[in-house]
This record gives structure tokens, sequence and C-alpha cells, in this order.
């Protein structure tokens, strides 16, 4: 018994200081929506990959509050996340801004898929052009020796 | 006495692993028959050595001996019996042993497996597999040995993070390092195939059912990661792009793209250097994915070591295994290389389309998952690279890969005409339109994304009626379900398996399409006795109990949820505070169903007997892991198709 009544304190003060799921209250549905988004796009500075908004550490808590009053004060998204990104950098933003630092990761997958593209039509124009060499009698007769397949149809898709 | 006897036989393991390593791949330079022969002993004297390893610390564990370090972290006497199996594997040193043991399972596996093989083949193969476990037995022993004994014992364990007391977690590990260590089969066959100078559609055939299987494993490996992140760590979602996450899904992709090309070599001799390749990345991706989350260079919910000479032996290991093969690759691959003519419009054309979208996609993950470093190494500052990013890539180069789903199948090999694709695609294209419309219908004007509805309904439904066409091509000149089913029965087997794994593709599109744009989350403040109405389900909360676990106090709350007056479910959610944890961990309450589920989580008493409570409704998203499990059995029927069948009934009668 005692060691329930301990079990249950520990679970009470911990969860106490500890609130994920406190009620900001907006006058417009949309306006909790932006607000919801907002929490997740926004990393949780102390915790291991988590959001702000699935985070229960009590920066994340700070955070949430503060992002909530200044969307209540009337602050554009853009508003508030300049502000967080002043304060704590771009580490802050799951989404990172699009600026001169970060253009390798925007434009690096462009190229990278144009670089795709073309070793794509480059290998069908060599493929075009290349001599139609089937296994030869000699291969075939090995390949059939190597897997000792008795009805060698090799029929499927 | 019995943790020192777990240690030898490590040691005795790495002594095996060192030989192996060594006399068969010599003895099939020298064509020394006794020395190649050694290798099909030596692979299952290693799984006898780990599996006593592994008894070892599992005796340890079940017998609470808090003497070993490893046991004294990751266990205590009031952990249930089932997670104390489970904690074998739950922290560094114990992962490594299973990775080990794996290994070893997979190499016996080979010398078993391999009759038909000539033995030099067999040789190499096990040589390489042998030289990759010493480097794991080596980083076990040096820098992470399980086996480590503390003095003064702890008169109690630390406890198992609560966070892995779960079965999907118990299970999720073991399926995981399967595919991982799968992949080093195809690692070796490609390497041994490097060596022999021979790269032929005989290798491709050999290696092939290898990568298949270790392929279905890291598929329910991701799944069921992907199940237990969505129900256990209670913020309802199912994918995060997490590092731990990347590092699993770079040898998947890989790994796909590797299944794909092999049956290309297979089948037309084409895309031989190029599979090599792709053999090489999916276990150097492997191996990455293991030691990223086991260096602790990465910030992530996973990591749990962080040890810089541990670093540096993976640095290392991964330098000499990645640069090694690539060196080897690019000394012998130009010798090899080779395949026939083909088209614009050619099966192989699509299938290298579809090789190098994954491939791409492999790059950007690994990319993205490592920018943040590089960018912190670089002193370009810190950044972080998270959900949005990796969702902009993905929706940007996977629709096209759904595509071409729909027509490679129908694609005939070495030359088509596009007369006949379109004419035999068309009702895929139709369909795929309505489709695509009836989800622009549906979806709300105001969403940012509102073009992926019907792009993703659009292509579930170009995948379903263009595979359903491909079926009715093979078969259009028999007619009846009978055909089918013999089709089925006979020579199809790797046909169906194919249609089976792409079809969980469609399904995986249609969940993520749909939770992603009509899942709905809510937090809301309740007190016994309150309704709430979501979607047209109605949750009543009737209050929160105090109940006790075997290792932890839980405050459970009561939820009935009705439709229509009709009692739907009733929900139990729980807020655990295991004794050994200060951080109260959530245990989400689910009713799952086909079409959607209900999800409510507890969150904190907010004062007044209120509790703070965050509700769900999440349609379609069984969909997301069904579709992985369709992928899974596709790959599982055509293990069966016939030309294994044969193989094995060829090897049986060469042993008898």
């Amino acid at each position: 018994m005692r060691l329930y009544l301990l079990g249950l304190l520990a679970l009470f003060s911990s969860v106490t200081a500890a609130y994920t799921l406190e009620q900001f209250q907006f006058d417009d549905p949309k306006q909790t929506l932006q607000f919801q988004k907002l929490i997740e796009e926004l990393r949780c500075l102390v915790c291991q990959n988590e959001s702000l908004a699935s985070s229960q550490a009590d920066l994340a808590q700070d955070l949430r509050a503060e992002v909530y009053e200044m969307m209540q004060s009337g602050k554009s998204r853009e508003e508030i996340v300049d502000f967080l990104v002043a304060r704590y950098g771009d580490f802050v933003l799951y989404d990172p801004p699009l600026k001169p630092a970060t253009y390798p990761l925007w434009f690096g997958p462009l190229l990278l898929g144009i670089l795709g593209l073309l070793i794509w039509v480059r290998v069908i124009r060599s493929k075009k052009r290349a001599a139609d060499r089937e296994l030869s009698e000699a291969e075939r007769q090995r390949l059939q020796e190597l897997l000792q397949d008795a009805d060698g149809d090799g029929k499927q898709a | 006495m019995i943790p020192e006897l777990g240690h030898f036989s490590l040691v005795l393991a790495l002594a095996l692993a060192l030989i192996q390593a060594t006399v068969p791949l010599i003895g099939s330079f020298i064509q020394r028959v006794p020395w190649m022969r050694q290798a099909r002993a030596l692979a299952w004297g290693q799984l006898l050595f780990s599996l006593i390893a592994m008894g070892c610390l599992l005796q340890a564990f079940l017998t609470d001996d808090f003497s070993v370090v490893y046991v004294a972290t990751n266990s205590n006497s009031l952990l249930p019996e089932i997670y104390k199996v489970s904690a074998l594997w739950g922290a560094h040193e114990g992962s490594l042993l299973l990775w080990a043991t794996l290994l070893a399972a997979w190499g016996a596996a080979v010398a078993t497996f391999s009759r038909n093989l000539p033995l030099p083949v067999v040789a190499r193969v096990l040589s390489v597999m042998g030289m990759v476990g010493i480097g794991f037995l080596l980083f076990m022993l040096l820098t992470s040995n399980p086996f480590e004994r503390i003095f003064p014992m702890p008169r109690e364990g630390r406890d198992l993070n609560p966070l892995l007391q779960d079965p999907g977690l118990a299970l999720h590990p073991p399926m995981l390092y399967m595919g991982y260590v799968g992949f080093s089969v195809a690692f070796a066959f490609a390497i041994a195939a490097l060596i022999g100078g021979k790269l032929d559609a005989a290798w491709a055939r050999w290696s092939r059912p290898w990568t298949t299987v270790a392929w279905i494993f890291l598929t329910l490996g991701i799944v069921l990661g992907s199940w237990w992140a969505y129900y256990e760590l209670g913020w309802g979602g199912w994918w995060f792009w997490d590092p731990v996450e990347n590092a699993s899904f770079m040898p998947w992709l890989a790994g796909t793209a590797l299944v794909h090309s092999l049956a290309v070599t297979e089948k037309r001799g084409a895309f031989k250097s190029w599979t090599v390749l792709l053999a090489l990345f999916a276990f150097s991706l492997s191996l990455l994915g293991t030691f990223l989350v086991r260096s602790g260079v990465l910030t992530s919910v996973h990591a749990f070591a962080t040890d810089p000479a541990r670093g540096t032996f993976i640095l290392v290991f991964l330098c000499v295994v990645i640069g090694g093969s690539l060196a080897l690759y690019a000394w012998r691959a130009p010798a090899v290389s080779g395949g026939g003519r083909f088209e614009l419009l050619s099966r192989e054309s699509v299938l290298l389309a579809n090789n190098l979208l994954l491939s791409l996609f492999t790059a950007l993950v690994l990319f993205g998952t490592l920018a943040p470093l590089i960018y912190e190494a670089m002193g370009w500052g810190k950044i972080s690279v998270g959900f949005p990013w990796f969702n902009t890539m993905f929706v940007a180069t996977m629709p096209f890969l759904a595509f071409l789903l729909g027509v490679g199948p129908l694609t005939r090999w070495k030359q088509d005409e596009g007369e006949r694709l379109v004419k035999l695609l068309w009702p895929a294209f139709l369909g795929a339109s309505i489709a695509a419309v009836f989800g622009g219908i549906f979806t709300p004007l105001e969403s940012e994304h509102w073009f992926l509805i019907p792009l993703g309904l659009g292509l579930a439904v170009w995948i379903l009626i263009a595979h359903m066409l491909a079926i009715w091509d093979r078969l259009k000149h028999k007619s009846g379900l009978g055909a089918l089913f013999r089709d089925f029965a006979g020579g199809g087997r790797s046909f169906y398996g194919m249609v089976i794994a792409h079809l969980g593709v469609a399904v995986f599109i249609v969940g993520v399409t749909l939770v992603s744009h009509f899942g709905i989350e809510r937090d809301v403040r309740m007190s016994p006795g309150d309704v709430q109405e979501e979607s047209g389900y109605q949750f009543h909360f009737l209050g929160v109990e105090n109940h006790r676990g075997p290792n932890y106090m839980a405050a459970r709350g009561h939820f009935q949820v009705t439709r229509d007056g009709e009692l739907v479910a009733e929900l139990w959610p729980e807020k655990r505070s295991y004794f050994t944890s200060a951080k109260p961990m959530t245990e989400a309450a689910i009713d799952w169903g086909f079409l959607r589920d209900l999800y409510v989580s507890l969150g904190e008493p907010v004062g007044d007997g209120d509790w703070a409570v965050r509700l769900y409704y999440k349609p379609f998203v069984r969909w997301i892991w069904l579709g992985g499990l369709l992928m899974a059995l596709g790959g599982l029927i055509t293990l069966t198709d016939r030309r294994y069948r044969v193989l094995a009934k060829s090897a049986g009668k060469r042993t008898t």
C-alpha cells in the first residue's frame, strides 16, 4: 500500500509540472489549425527531435505559451517565426528556410534529379545502339549446368 | 561464471570468423578443395558460439544477475519476464550481439542452402561474411562487451527504458536486423562475384532469393516500428523522418531498387555492374544505419549510445567496408559490364527509371539526414531538416515512381510499341482520372496541399487497374477464374507476388493520402461525465482511476465511444509512471478499424478533476501498414516460384 501511494505521489508530482495538452482557446477555429500547424513545425530545442506540439519539456511549454500569446496579439506567422529564429537560430525550424546557406539543401536535390535524368537518357541512347547480345549458346549451357534447372522454361514476369 | 562463458564464446566466434574470412578464400584461389570445404563448418561454428553467448546473456537477464553491467542498466527484478528477454537487444551492446548472431545465422543458412552452388562461390561468399563478422565481434569485444562485470554488484537494476517495454518493440529490432544483416548475403555474393570476375545471370539468380528474404524482413521491421511509434509514442504519428527511421528506410529503398535490378540482370543479363553497386550500397547503408543509431552522432529519440571510442571504431569499420568494396568494384566492375540492346519503350527502360528514382530518393534521404551534421561540422550554422523538407522531396519524386509502377508490368522486354501500351492502359488512365476528380470534390479548398488528394487517389487507382490489366493481358488467351488459379499454382508465382507487392503500394498510398488530409486531432479539456463529438462519434469520459501494473503505477482513463446511441468501443488510455523512471509514459487507447481508428490519449490533470485529453480520428490509417504487409507478402510469394522450388529439389537430389 505504501508503495502504491508513493507511486501515485510520483505520478502526480511529475505530471503537474508537465502540461502537454494545454487548452489554447482561439476565437476562430482557423487560428486553432494555424497554431497547431505552427507548433508542429517548430523544434523543441532541448528535446531529442520532438516538435513543440508533442514535447512535454518545460521549454516547450513556455514556447507554446509564447507562440500562443503572439498569435493572440495579432502577429503573423512570419513575425512569430522571425522572432524565434532571431532568438534560437534556424535550428528551431523543421522546415529549413530558403537562403544562401541552405541553397545546397534545396537546389542540390534538383541537380541530383537532373543528373539522374541525364544518366537515364545516356543509358537508353547507348543501349539502343548496343549490339543485341543475348546469352550465347555456350553461356546458356553453362547457366543451365550451374543452376541444375530441370525444366528450364524460366517463364515468369 | 556463466557471463564469462559467454565472453569466451564471443572470443571463439571471433577466432572462427578469422579463419572463415581467410582459409576458404585463399583455398578458392589456390584451388584447394579441403580449404574451401571448411567454410560451411566454420559458418555453423560461428552460429553455435554466437548462440551460446546469447544464451549466457539471456541467463543473466532471467536470473537478475546485476553484476553484469548490461543487465544492471537494462533490467530490473520487477521487469516482466517477456521484457527481460527482449531487453537482450534493448540497448547498444546487446543489439550488437543480436546483429552478430543473426549474421552467423544467415551464414549458416547460406552454408545449408547452397548445395548446388560451385564450391569456390560458396567459399568466397562465406569468407566475405566472415569478414563482416570479424568487424562486429571485434567491435563488441573491444568497445562494447555485453558481459562486462561491475563490482560491487548493485542491488537493483536500472530497468529497461519504459518506451521499449512493449510487444511491438520487442519484435521490431530482430526483424529490422534480419533485414539489415540479410543484405550482407547480397553484399557477399556481389563481392564474391567481383573477386571471381563472374557476374552472370547465374549469379543474379543465386543472390535474388536471399535479397528478397532480407527485403521482406526489413519491410516487416519498418512496418512494426512505424506501428509501434503510432500507438506507443502517443502523438498519433506514424513517421517523423527521424534520423533513426531514415536509417532503416535508406537500406530499404536501396534494397527495393536492388530487387528490381536483379530481376533485369537475371532475365536479360543487363544492368550487371549497376546491380552489384546496388548490392554494395544496400549493405553499406544497413551498416551506416546500424551505426548512425549507435554512435550517438545524431540527436534523436532512439540514440542510446554516446562514446567517442565507439565512434572511431565505427568510422574505421565503415571506411574499410564501404571504401574497400567500392575500390574492388572500381577495379573489377568494368570487366563484367554488358547486356543486351533495349529501346526507350521497354521494360528495361522503365526499370532503369525505377532504379534511378529509388536511388535518387535514397540519396536525398541520406543527404537530408546528414545535412545538419555537415552544416555543423563546416561551421555553417545549426539547422534542422525535418519532415517538411522530406515530405517535399517525397512528393517531388515518388509520384513518378508510382506512375511507372502502373506502366512497368505491362511493358515488354527489349522493345514495345506506344500504341499497344495506350490501348492496354486507357482504362487505368480513365479510372485514375475519375478517382482524382472524386478526390478533388472532397478536398477542402483552403487546404494547403489541395493537389495531393487527387494525386494520391488517382495514382492508387492507376496502379490497381494497371495490375488488373496486367493479369488480364497475361491470361487473355485463357478464360475463367480457373485459369488464374492454375497459373498461380503453376509457374506464375513470381508474377503474382509482384502484383500483390505492387498493390501494397497502392494500399499504402491510399492510407497515407487519406489519413494525412482527413485525419482529425483535437485537444480538449474534459471532466468526468463530459461528452465530445468528433466525426459522428461521441466520446464519453467516465473518469480516471488508479491502476497498478507490475512495475508501474498508472492513471487509467475510461471512455465510452458511441455512434447513433450505440456503443462502439470502450477505451482505457493510461498515463504510466514507471517506478524507475521520472518521465511519465502515455499509453494511448485505440479502437482500430479497417476504415478508421479512434485514438484517445490521456494528457494531464488540469485541476478540479478535469483532464486534458487528445482525441484523434484517423481514417484509413491501417492501410499504411496493410500496404507494407502486402509488399512483404508479395515478396514471400515470389519466393515460392517454381524456379526456386526446382532449385531446392535438385539440391535435395544432390545431397542424397
